[in-house]
């Protein structure tokens, strides 16, 4: 079935497979926990924030291979970048994922249009946006753990 | 599996169920899912539309010919529920909307009104939300005991454990008939013996049972037994709460308003009688009504036809989901139910959940309102497959090539 593939590109299992700052961050500026209540799925996400600039970040947690994907691939494209930014590339993410009019994925998401295919399939849309949601709990030191309701 | 049983015409059976003749993504639907609730045969639909169409009005009021007529029809649904039950006295159904308010029911208004502080009630690890969260909200609100029997690696109550656990303050023993969540068939008969045996007051979840087994609730001798409609077959909103009426004449009323009332002044309200008392309000009188229509369905073709179809359907599934590489149970008690829950090692039940519905598979895939259980088994979630009685090997197959089809794209 065509769908799933989309659902299920390489780029997407090879991160779930082998995800990209699984790791804990001993010095970090912020931390979040994510949590879908749904799925089960659950991660801790922690960042080095200087100067306004999200020097590192990193994830642990377990998840389906979607949220999985998700943060893995979240946090190769905000390491290094503006926080300005990384919030510029959740809304872009969060539309992607949820608009109602379907529409190509902007350019500077990049790698992250590999998610495009998981509108299909609106279930699922909660795994691939709890790491951008632990993330901005994270940047706004709100101290709650994020949330998918 | 007894051989001498009458075997399920399935062709006939399934012809019964008009969704089953649907296709889901281009693909006949298989659904697995009869546990979380079952799909409606004809009968039941046409008995909800009869309804509507030629013999509604509200009951228990009107002196006209039709509001008789349904309260004839709506009591009637009541004494198929007391036969199925094999209750003495068809007063001690209340029909509520499902076995959750039943449970809460006797929560809010037996527990609340007996239960003291350092009263005890004892569950199990298996227990369903539903059988664990209304007592959660009574001990915070009374400052009652909750105990939870452990059960072993197979999912079975660890007995010595749990005889252990009854102690002089153990005033209700709450358990499940069926886990919903990995299948095993808890010895309900054997904890309502003991508990009687202490005078102990006993709650059966039979939610689980009801669609897969006769049930006696006088040789059980439970006190209060709750199902829900949904699962077996009837519509979503109607449920059974059973009650020895002893127990539910002394028992408060839980909600108040119309039709549970003899007369009501500003000063004083007196009750109506059993089981009135407990349904305030007008209830879902069509929903009955098809609660009824189902249990006609199932009798037509009879326990017996039913557990050995089901159990054929287990046996199967059990030979052919333990020839998937990396595929582990979870749950291998020696008595189980309708229900296989299993994981796959390196795939998360939600990935295998929407491979399988693009294969129009419904399974379900989560912690099945049982979170305790999957902290039991140190699993986040399993996938879930579980029969009715319209469901085939052929389906089982199905199953098992969707399972390679997970294996292939995550490969």
């Amino acid at each position: 079935m065509s769908d799933l593939r989309d659902l299920y590109q390489e780029v997407i299992l090879d991160h779930s497979k082998r995800p990209r700052n699984f790791r804990c961050l001993d010095a970090s500026t912020h931390e979040a926990k994510g949590h879908n209540p749904l799925c089960g799925d659950r991660l801790n996400l922690w960042l080095d924030v200087e100067g306004g600039n999200i020097k590192d970040i990193a994830f642990q947690g377990d998840g389906c291979a979607i949220s999985k994907a998700s943060a893995s691939l979240m946090t190769e494209a905000v390491k290094g970048r503006p926080v300005a930014e990384a919030r510029h590339l959740f809304d872009e993410f969060h539309h992607l994922l949820t608009d109602a009019d379907e529409h190509a994925p902007p350019d500077d998401l990049e790698k992250l249009a590999v998610f495009t295919g998981v509108r299909e399939f609106p279930v699922r849309v909660k795994c691939a946006t709890l790491p951008w949601h632990t993330l901005i709990a994270a940047l706004d030191g709100a101290g709650q753990p994020a949330k998918t309701e | 599996m007894n051989m001498a049983s009458p075997a399920l015409d399935i062709a006939r059976i399934r012809a019964d169920f008009p969704i089953l003749s649907r296709t889901v993504r281009n693909k006949p639907l298989v659904f697995l899912d009869s546990a979380a609730s079952a799909q409606k045969p004809r009968a039941v639909i046409d008995a909800i539309r009869a309804c509507y169409e030629a013999e509604y009005a509200n009951i228990h009021r009107g002196v006209y010919w039709l509001s008789q007529h349904a309260t004839e029809r709506f009591e009637g649904a009541r004494e198929k529920v007391r036969a199925l039950l094999n209750a003495r006295d068809s007063r001690e159904i209340i029909f509520v909307r499902g076995a959750t308010e039943g449970i809460n029911l006797v929560a809010q208004s037996w527990g609340r009104h007996f239960l003291k502080p350092g009263d005890e009630v004892l569950i199990t690890a298996l227990e369903h939300h539903s059988n664990i969260v209304p007592w959660q909200m009574l001990r915070d609100e009374k400052g009652i005991v909750l105990k939870v029997a452990p059960v072993d690696d197979a999912g079975e109550l660890i007995w010595p454990d749990f005889e252990a656990l009854i102690g002089p303050r153990t005033k209700l023993i709450a358990v499940a008939q069926v886990a919903n969540s990995i299948g095993t068939v808890l010895p309900v008969e054997q904890i309502v013996s003991l508990a009687k045996a202490r005078g102990i007051v006993t709650l059966v979840d039979g939610c689980q049972a009801v669609p897969h087994m006769a049930v006696d609730v006088q040789a059980l001798g439970a006190d209060f037994y709750v199902f829900s409609g949904h699962k077996l077959y009837g519509p979503a909103g109607i449920g059974v709460l059973y009650g020895r009426a002893e127990l539910l004449n002394a028992m408060p009323p839980w909600q108040g308003g119309g039709d549970m009332i003899r007369s009501v002044t500003f000063d004083k309200t007196e009750y109506a009688d059993l089981p009135h008392k407990f349904e305030a309000g007008t209830p879902a009188i069509a929903d009955a009504i098809g609660l009824g229509a189902a249990i006609d369905y199932v009798n037509g073709i009879g326990y017996a036809a039913i557990a050995a179809h089901e159990a054929d359907l287990m046996a199967y599934a059990a030979t052919r989901l333990n020839q998937v590489p990396d595929l582990r149970v979870i749950g291998t008690a020696r008595r189980k139910s309708a229900v296989i829950s299993f994981v796959l090692n390196g795939v998360h039940p939600h990935d295998i959940g929407t491979i399988l519905d693009g294969e129009g598979i419904c399974i379900r895939a989560g912690h099945h309102c049982a979170q305790p259980v999957m902290d039991r088994f140190e699993v986040p979630a399993t996938v879930r497959a579980s029969f009715g009685l319209y469901n085939t090997r052929a389906e089982v197959d199905a199953l098992v090539a969707g399972l390679h089809k997970v294996a292939e794209i995550f490969a």
